[in-house]
């Protein structure tokens, strides 16, 4: 078995294994670590695509960001409080059979594709190639980006501050 | 060897667990966490599409669904704890004042 | 310096007054004593006597001359640029150039400046409201010094000053507008100034909403001159014949009628009187009613190629000086005795302004904005005297503990009366006299009001300050600082008269020549008045009652307004609630939410309506709700929950169906 094999299923159940772990955990907590192992296997997996820079972003954005800020926001709400109640909603099978119902026609959708033949990327760095891509092609919309995270920032602070 | 349709099951199954939990859980945290998944899920897709089609443009715009991410996380955090102080739950089916 | 281009700074001087007292009012160094704290030991009427407020802090003390101050550099200002010579100043272009056909198919551009223009009909307008304003808020001084709130009143005045500058500045229609609803609403905030008594708000909401109606009518005044001339300047307009052209000045005069309190849209004003007694001298009698009496005036050339709408102008203002005028006579409240002969001033000058007598019809304006300023003053100081007494049969005798009240009301008394060598005198006969050329019936109308205004006048003043006291407060002379504005009023209620013929020629206008009828009618009939008043009201005392009840049905229609306010009650408030009750149970069944609340509120607001409408509106919220959405969404509404994951599963069910469908049709 070819290196590159082994590495994508071992991402890819570290991906799906976390995920389907943070959703079933009764504990927040436990949830958001196992979110962090589900996204650092997406992390792997970007970098088996070649998206050095990715990469590196989803773990200093997703893992020292986000997930940060989750954990911050279960520890002020203490949500232990709630551990005993029911953790999933009374129609969940009703939920989880539309998931299904729309998981199987995607399924099927995709194993019909077919797709064009692969192109090589070109042989530049990873970051020099995005980074010319963003600021070239993409230069509107990463400054709109940076408005809607200042938008993002005020709105959040504005939300959770304490009423005076 | 692994071919682009590989990864693009292995976002189908990811979005599909995040909606599993998007739709079952009662607890709006994991239910955030939910939407991460949903949104790595569809990263992964542009990004292998990205290395499909021998440019960048995928991962570029990966870059700017994680920022729609983060700003996603924050205001709904923050949302998060504006409802805990005014109704004192997490829980997303005691909380129905959307209507009309 | 040169005044003509600084023009432009005379409104910026209260606006800037104006703009600090609302902004940096309500913080503690300003005007410590919250308005809240005075309102809730509020019980009479324009006054309480609460001692702790004597006790000024901080800056209050500042707020009062710092705007009377403002309104003063704008009165020297104006002073300056009226003696520099005429001038017509464009600051910038306010709406940009939109081009449209006019009525004729004329191509013309939809443009309109910001720009002042100075000619003798504003001057006359800027300098009155300017020196008027500036000695009121000298009195206001004193006159509020006992109540909260202070910046907000002041802020409110100077606000009032400065669109009213721009109302009477303005060098097109558009901007006049602009003024026209601004004064509107600082007369809506002032009159509610004691916003938690209810007759309060009530009266500012009454003269809000009518003047509304008028400014429906100036609003379609405008298209029509839009669509006939092609532009809204004063000085571009070349008034010529059109056959729309009498909607046009109809609908003017519409918006006339509103602001200057004639019928039909009279009845707001003796409510005004809710306000503070200064206001109602600044806005309620001197300035703002004869904004209306301004617009025809600036309307000139158009009145007068409309004949038939000209007459209609004059039989409203005789209809209203003979109506307001009679029911003056029978009111108690010293207010409202001056607010019915305020709307029956304004009649008069709606004759003159019906006759083409323009020149006289602001000739009244001017003297009457100081006799009438100095009654209502006049008026405050009495109330301020008496504790908040406004009712005529609780005082007498006034004379010998208010001297100096007295000696000023007395002139101003004469003044409006029409004593011959007053100002009232000159004035009225000026209208008299055009009336006279025009036609008898206006004559008649006008000389009828004139022994009607004396009379009533010579009742106020008689009951007021001579006879017996019949009130048990103690009285003391209100201070200098409030009686000395008084005194300089009474120079222009003697003086003023005696510029008739330099007033008109500087307007450019040809005084009718006299007839020697008029004058000594219209003398006649003042001291006539006044003699008939005396008689009534001290020389018998009593034969007022008998008369009365001899004539029990036109004292009952006397005291009852005439039933203006009764059919509007009847025909308009509880019309259009039940109306809207009704219209409200179509439109509900689109706008669920809104058209309920909304006009569920307006219900309320405007009071007495059947029982149906109002358990209908109660409960029929609810009910009637989720009773439409039951059988018009039928489908729709087990969507919406209100909880945020059925929405999700809505759309994931959405993903499955376009998914399946992708499928089975690629299958």
């Amino acid at each position: 078995m070819n290196l590159d094999v082994f590495f994508f299923y071992a991402f890819t159940s570290l991906a799906l294994g976390g995920g389907l772990l943070a959703i079933t955990r009764r504990s927040a907590v436990h949830a958001a670590i196992a979110l962090m192992v589900s996204l650092l296997g997406v992390a792997g997996l970007y970098l088996l695509l070649q998206a050095e820079f990715l990469f590196v972003s989803q773990i200093i954005v997703y893992i020292g960001g986000i997930l940060l800020l989750f954990l911050f926001v279960i520890m002020l709400v203490n949500l232990d409080a709630g551990k005993g109640l029911r953790q999933f909603h009374k129609n969940w099978p009703l939920g989880a059979a539309v998931t299904a119902l729309a998981g199987i026609a995607l399924a099927v959708l995709l194993s019909r594709a077919q797709l064009p033949p692969p192109q090589q990327m070109p042989a530049t760095g990873n970051v020099e190639l995005v980074a010319d891509t963003l600021f070239q092609d993409y230069l509107v919309p990463f400054e709109v980006a940076s408005l809607l995270l200042l938008v993002a920032v005020v709105g959040s602070v504005l939300l959770a501050r304490k009423r005076a | 060897m692994i071919s682009t349709m590989h990864y693009v099951a292995v976002s189908l199954a990811m979005l599909l667990i995040g909606t599993v939990g998007l739709l079952t859980r009662r607890n709006i945290v994991i239910i955030l966490m939910s939407i991460e998944l949903i949104l790595n899920a569809v990263n992964i897709n542009l990004v292998a599409f990205s290395k499909h089609h021998g440019n960048a443009a995928g991962q570029v715009f990966a870059i700017f669904v994680i920022a729609v991410a983060v700003a996603e996380a924050a205001v709904g955090l923050g949302i998060l704890l504006a409802l805990f102080r005014n109704r004192e739950t997490v829980q997303v089916d005691e909380i129905d004042l959307l209507k009309w | 310096m040169n005044f003509l281009e600084t023009l432009w700074l005379i409104p910026v001087f209260p606006l800037f007054g104006a703009a600090l007292m609302l902004l940096l009012g309500r913080y503690e160094f300003l005007d410590p004593q919250e308005e809240c704290a005075t309102l809730e030991n509020r019980h009479h009427h324009d006054r309480g006597h609460d001692q702790d407020l004597r006790s000024p802090g901080g800056l209050r003390w500042a707020i009062g001359p710092l705007c009377s101050g403002f309104v003063l550099l704008s009165f020297l200002w104006s002073l300056g640029a009226v003696f520099s010579g005429r001038t017509e100043q464009i600051l910038f272009t306010w709406v940009a150039g939109l081009p449209f056909p006019t009525f004729d198919g004329r191509p013309a551009v939809l443009a309109a400046d910001w720009g002042y223009l100075l000619d003798p009909l504003s001057a006359v307008m800027i300098l009155m409201v300017t020196g008027i304003g500036f000695l009121i808020h000298v009195y206001s001084i004193a006159y509020m010094e006992h109540d909260g709130g202070l910046y907000r009143y002041f802020g409110c005045l100077n606000l009032f000053v400065f669109f009213m500058l721009i109302l009477v500045m303005a060098n097109n229609y558009l901007l006049l507008f602009i003024g026209w609803e601004g004064v509107g609403l600082a007369s809506y905030l002032l009159i509610g100034f004691y916003f938690k008594r209810k007759p309060a708000s009530d009266a500012a909401m009454k003269a809000f909403l009518m003047n509304r109606l008028g400014d429906a009518g100036y609003l379609m005044a405008l298209f029509f001159l839009l669509g006939i001339f092609g532009t809204l300047r004063f000085t571009s307009i070349e008034a010529s014949a059109h056959p729309l052209l009498p909607w046009a000045t109809l609908l003017l005069l519409l918006a006339a009628t509103g602001k200057s309190a004639q019928i039909p849209l009279f009845t707001w004003l003796p409510d005004a009187m809710e306000g503070p007694t200064p206001v109602s001298a600044l806005i309620h009698a001197a300035t703002m009613v004869t904004a209306g009496v301004y617009l025809i005036v600036r309307a000139a050339p158009l009145f007068s190629l409309t004949p038939e709408v000209a007459s209609l102008t004059a039989t409203i203002g005789a209809l209203t000086a003979i109506i307001a005028a009679s029911i003056a006579i029978v009111q108690h409240d010293i207010k409202k005795v001056l607010a019915y002969s305020t709307i029956s001033q304004l009649g008069l000058m709606f004759i003159a302004l019906g006759v083409g007598a323009y020149w006289a019809a602001l000739f009244h304006v001017v003297t009457h904005a100081f006799f009438k300023a100095q009654l209502f003053l006049c008026a405050g100081s009495v109330i301020h005297a008496l504790d908040g007494e406004q009712d005529i049969r609780f005082m007498g005798g006034l004379r010998r503990q208010m001297p100096h009240t007295f000696r000023t009301m007395f002139i101003a008394t004469l003044a409006l009366a029409g004593w011959p060598g007053l100002a009232g005198f000159f004035s009225k006969d000026a209208i008299l006299a055009s009336a006279w050329v025009a036609s008898p019936a206006l004559f008649g109308a006008g000389l009828i009001t004139a022994l009607l205004t004396a009379f009533y006048m010579g009742r106020l003043l008689f009951l007021t300050f001579f006879g017996p006291y019949r009130g048990h407060v103690e009285i003391e002379e209100s201070p200098k600082r409030m009686t000395i504005p008084l005194w300089f009023l009474s120079v222009g209620s003697i003086g003023a008269g005696w510029f008739a013929s330099p007033f008109a020629s500087w307007l450019g206008a040809t005084p009718v020549a006299h007839s020697w009828g008029v004058m000594p009618a219209s003398a006649a009939v003042a001291v006539g008045g006044l003699a008939l008043a005396y008689h009534f009201y001290l020389n018998r005392p009593g034969l007022a009652d008998r008369v009365e009840s001899a004539a029990a049905p036109v004292a009952k229609l006397l005291r009852a307004r005439w039933y203006f306010d009764d059919l509007y009650e009847w025909a308009i408030v509880r019309g259009v609630a039940r109306g809207g009750g009704s219209t409200l149970a179509s439109l509900d069944q689109t706008i669920i939410d809104g058209g309920v609340n909304g006009l569920g509120w307006l219900t309320r607001r405007t009071g007495a309506i059947s029982r149906w409408a109002d358990t209908w509106i109660v409960d029929g919220t609810v009910n009637f709700t989720a009773l439409t959405v039951k059988l018009a969404s039928f489908p729709v509404r087990f969507l919406q929950t209100g909880f945020a994951q059925s929405y999700a599963l809505v759309i994931v069910m959405s993903l499955a169906a376009l998914a399946g469908w992708y499928m089975l049709r690629s299958a």
